[in-house]
């Protein structure tokens, strides 16, 4: 077994390791890796991120600790300080030494730090790694302690990585300057008009942005920084972030005598070797037949083109498409193909609206030819137009630029050849699409996404996989069942439109058959919604509707493994009281129920027969609980932290609030459970941001977060609105959930829905904080309705003789123990036998 | 208590008025085995063992009933494998039935044969 060396673990060092250990099926290569950051690999695009909720876990690129794989051993916080050529050895620091017979210098690169006069005072960072961040928060932290205010900073450098790291400093509660020597801010991307528009639009953002000029010279002035800049601006400074570039990192590389590029670099050959040929290199630190490339993209394909090589394949680097699509703090900005008009006799056409914030330019030759392009405010055309570089435009350039649903744009994917790129992001065209569509049978967006892997990453161009799909003939089945054509939203609209208030009469009408345990339910959840929206308020188990309902629903109660049930009171934000906490405890030993804490800060009794619910519900009802509902797709529990009034470290009544919003959303019926919680302060003891909504307290009020989950796919919930008040808090919620309840596909959680709305994030804002859908009187309206009709659901069938005998286990033996349920105990409480044999007949 | 009908070899069970179509009750017979008895949107009736095979519960009575291409099922109201309210045998994986009984209808009694 030979011993590849992989020096320095970023994203490309880690893609190395994963695209070799993919495919080595043999084991034939032993693979050390030596790096110098205390932690894995990790996603240092997303580095700017980290600041929202400083969860460096979040920031985790899968399997970068190996664990499991024994032919890798990751060695962390020890960098390389030699490579030993005639010996084929390198030494770390610490003076590991570590044979190898191929080696890959996977170095990246270094910020680079202009030669200003005071660079290296305390003060002033660089911006490239979590442990950065880390000091430029906590610099930030104690410049607001000692000014009890906003603390001033300025980033040095007005390019991508710039205006990322004035985000992250925004994000920290600062109006940061940025500087750029340059006339115009991404002077690599955009051209002047595109610059200028940009300009504007961070500006509004709070940031101040001084082009054209560059630093003079930083003096200390007692704990602050006096900031002179070329054109005679002075700038009093609590910190400086150097954000100017990058430089490939190739000191190992020239003390062992390689070949480094002209401009620096450790210059390698198509096939990523460097003139030694037992050595690669690979990623930002790697110059190309002399070029180096500054994204991850690239170094991504120089890792895949160096593991098949050590795997005996073949491999050359294909040049890099060096187009950009962003978001920065939420303005659109992508550049493609010659965006500056370089190509001699180029034209150029703009579309430019001030008003609605948008610059879109295309560079064509004079026989319309598309030759690059530039976006800001809108880059919604990107995908469609990026492949199209070096083709002859389907249409007018006016028309290809022109805002969508104008009427004038009337070019779609159907224009593009098959050779163009439609995932950028994994490099998918659209002839490899086309085929898995046509040959391999992919009949939906998902197939397509697992077959393609196109639209797993950033996900913009899912859109287009749909239109494809659309194109081929493919229809793309949305239908809830075999009994209805309709996805539950089209149902939602149809029952609302139409008024049909029965599964009956839905099903006589717009369905077919007699339903089943997955449209039946739907319906029952919508039938839920209805009736709030209509002020009626019935009860779930009325009439028809107790037919629809899941077995937990129907008697109000999760079954458990052996048929019995599981009793869950609420218990608002978790808050309970001596008196209530005994009567829970009364009520377990008197029916024998196994008792535990729930994750969601609740009380769950296990083991009930059916018989025994009503039981237990008129002496938890008469101690004045109410159905938790644990048992339905509705809100759950509202978590929270103890907060203000015990903790030392809240800034607000956490579990006031928790109890305010689970009172406000309990019994609330939506396309599966909605679960909450409440932190007190950033800390976020009360873990909201892993919940559908996660409210945070802030020194000003609270941040909303949406969206999260636990479960077999952890999210972090995204941050929709920040420092709101009360109410307002309050009223964005109502939005949200209803928003979701109307439009979401059966079972699907906040998360996923928000993931596939058309949109995502951006879009449901403008629905429910800006009402561009004009919907929010509506929603509002919908939710003070649920609020006043909301009854305990266990009280109404206690009151209800005709509900109340459903809880019977036999029809014909009321009272009479059912014979199949046993128990054990186990750590002194009962807990369920199975059926020793299954009955089954052939 | 369950008893026999001694001349007609069945067990009364029920009125037919305490099942709602498109549901299931379970009922206890002499022997103390458990039967599933539903009553579909179409006025039909139906009997099966209540033990879910695959859960080794007694359950099946309480699941919910549909149709598949117009076979009419009861969804296991644990893990949701469907069984034919006609024969017993489960549609999702044909090596697994449960036992049926025939039902009868007397004087508006639901009636099981043991």
């Amino acid at each position: 077994m030979r011993t590849l060396v992989v020096v320095g673990h970023g994203m490309v060092g880690h893609r190395l390791v994963e695209a070799l250990r993919a495919e080595d099926i043999e084991n034939s290569w032993r693979v050390v890796v030596l790096a110098e950051e205390p932690r894995p690999a990790y996603d240092r695009v997303a580095l700017t991120s980290y600041v929202d909720g400083w969860d460096a876990q979040a920031l985790t690129l899968s399997n970068s600790d190996y664990l499991g794989d024994e032919q890798v051993e990751l060695r962390l916080n020890d960098p390389v300080a030699r490579i030993d050529r005639e010996a084929r050895t390198v030494t770390t620091a610490s003076g590991f030494a570590q044979p190898y017979d191929a080696l890959v210098l996977a170095t990246g690169s270094r910020p680079f730090v202009p030669p200003v006069p005071g660079h290296d005072l305390p003060g002033c960072f660089v911006y490239r790694t979590i442990e950065d961040l880390d000091a430029i928060r906590e610099a930030v932290e104690k410049a607001k302690a000692v000014k009890r205010g906003r603390a001033a900073a300025m980033v040095i450098g007005g390019g991508l990585l710039g205006l990322e790291a004035a985000k992250a400093l925004r994000d920290m509660g600062l109006s940061p300057h940025v500087v750029e020597m340059a006339p115009r801010l991404m002077p690599i991307q955009v051209d002047e008009g595109g610059g200028s528009l940009l300009r504007n639009l961070v500006t509004e953002l709070d940031l101040t942005v001084h082009t054209g000029t560059s630093a003079e010279k930083i003096e200390p002035d007692g704990d602050r920084l006096l900031t002179k800049l070329t054109n005679g601006t002075e700038l009093d400074l609590d910190l400086v972030v150097f954000s100017a570039g990058v430089r490939p990192r190739d000191e190992l590389a020239r003390e062992a005598g390689l070949d480094v590029g002209q401009r620096g670099g450790i210059l390698v050959d198509l096939s990523c070797r460097t003139s030694d040929p037992d050595i690669y290199a690979v990623g930002e630190c790697a110059a190309v037949e002399g070029r180096c490339y500054g994204l991850v993209a690239p170094g991504y394909t120089m890792a895949e083109i160096v593991a098949a090589q050590l795997l005996g394949k073949k491999g050359t680097f294909p040049g890099a498409d060096m187009s950009t699509k962003l978001k920065l703090m939420g303005v659109d900005v992508a550049s493609f193909g010659d965006a500056h008009a370089a190509t001699e006799g180029a034209l150029e056409v703009v579309l430019a609206d001030a008003v609605s914030g948008y610059y879109k330019k295309l560079v064509v030759s004079p026989g319309g030819t598309l030759l690059g392009g530039v976006l800001v405010g809108d880059a919604s055309s990107y995908n469609l137009l990026r492949p199209l570089v070096g083709r002859p435009l389907p249409a007018e350039p006016a028309a290809m630029l022109a805002p969508e649903g104008s009427g004038a744009a009337g070019v779609g994917v159907e224009a593009l050849p098959d050779e163009a790129q439609i995932c950028s992001c994994n490099a998918v065209t659209k002839g490899a699409i086309t085929e898995a569509i046509v040959m391999q049978g992919c009949d939906s967006v998902a197939a397509v996404k697992g077959c393609t892997k196109a639209g797993t990453t950033c996900g913009s161009c899912v859109p287009m996989l749909s239109k494809l799909l659309d194109l081929c003939g493919v229809q793309q089945s949305k239908a809830l069942c075999e009994h209805f054509a309709y996805s539950r939203q089209e149902l939602f609209e149809i029952m609302k439109a139409t008024r049909v208030a029965s599964f009956g009469e839905l099903i006589a009408k717009h369905g077919t058959g007699s339903g089943c345990a997955i449209c039946k339910p739907a319906v029952a959840s919508i039938l839920a919604t209805m009736d709030t929206i209509a002020g009626e308020g019935g009860h779930i188990l009325d009439g028809e509707q107790a037919t629809l309902q899941d077995t937990n629903d129907h008697f109000l109660a999760n079954m458990q493994k052996n048929g019995t049930y599981s009793v869950v009171p609420r218990l608002p934000g978790g808050e309970i009281t001596p008196e209530k906490l005994i009567v829970i405890g009364e009520v377990a030993k008197d029916f024998g129920l196994y008792t535990k804490i729930t994750g969601g800060q609740r009380i769950d009794l296990f083991g009930a027969t059916v018989d025994q619910l009503p039981l237990i519900w008129r002496r938890l009802v008469d101690a004045g609980f109410e159905s938790g509902h644990a048992y339905g797709k509705a809100l759950r529990t509202v978590k929270s932290c103890v907060g203000l009034t015990w903790c030392r470290y809240g800034v607000q009544d956490s579990v006031g609030m928790a109890v305010e919003l689970e009172l406000r959303y309990r019994g609330l019926r939506s396309p599966h459970k909605i679960k909450a919680g409440v932190s007190g302060c950033a800390r976020e003891c009360a873990e909201a941001r892993g919940k559908d909504f996660g409210v945070i307290a802030t020194e000003k009020g609270w941040n909303l977060y949406v969206g999260g989950n636990g479960g077999t796919m952890p999210r972090h919930a995204d941050l929709l609105v920040s420092d709101v008040d009360s109410e307002s808090l309050v009223r964005y919620i109502d939005r949200f959930l209803m928003f979701y309840v109307r439009t979401a596909d059966r079972l699907q959680r906040t998360s996923s829905w928000i993931e596939e709305l058309d949109g995502g994030l951006d879009h449901l804002r403008e629905v429910i904080v800006e009402d561009k859908l004009g919907i929010c009187d509506e929603l509002d309206e919908a939710m003070v309705k649920h609020v006043e009709n909301y009854a305990d659901e266990w009280r109404g069938v206690l009151e209800d003789p005709e509900k109340l005998a459903r809880f019977t286990s036999f029809v014909n033996a009321p009272g009479a123990p059912d014979p199949t349920i046993s128990f054990r105990v186990e750590r002194e409480q009962r807990v369920p036998v199975l059926l020793g044999v299954p009955e089954v007949v052939s | 208590m369950t008893v026999v009908d001694e001349t007609t070899k069945t067990v009364p069970i029920c009125e037919v008025g305490c099942l709602i179509p498109g549901r299931g009750v379970a009922a206890l017979l002499p022997d103390g085995s458990q039967v599933a008895i539903f009553r579909t949107e179409s006025d039909e009736f139906y009997a099966l063992s209540n033990i879910d095979p695959f859960a080794r519960a007694a359950v099946l009575s309480r699941g919910i009933t549909g149709d598949a291409q117009g076979v009419p099922f009861v969804a296991s109201p644990m893990l949701k494998q469907r069984f034919d309210l006609r024969t017993g045998s489960c549609l999702d994986d044909e090596s697994v039935a449960v036992r049926t009984y025939p039902t009868r209808i007397v004087e508006g009694v639901v009636h099981i044969c043991p």
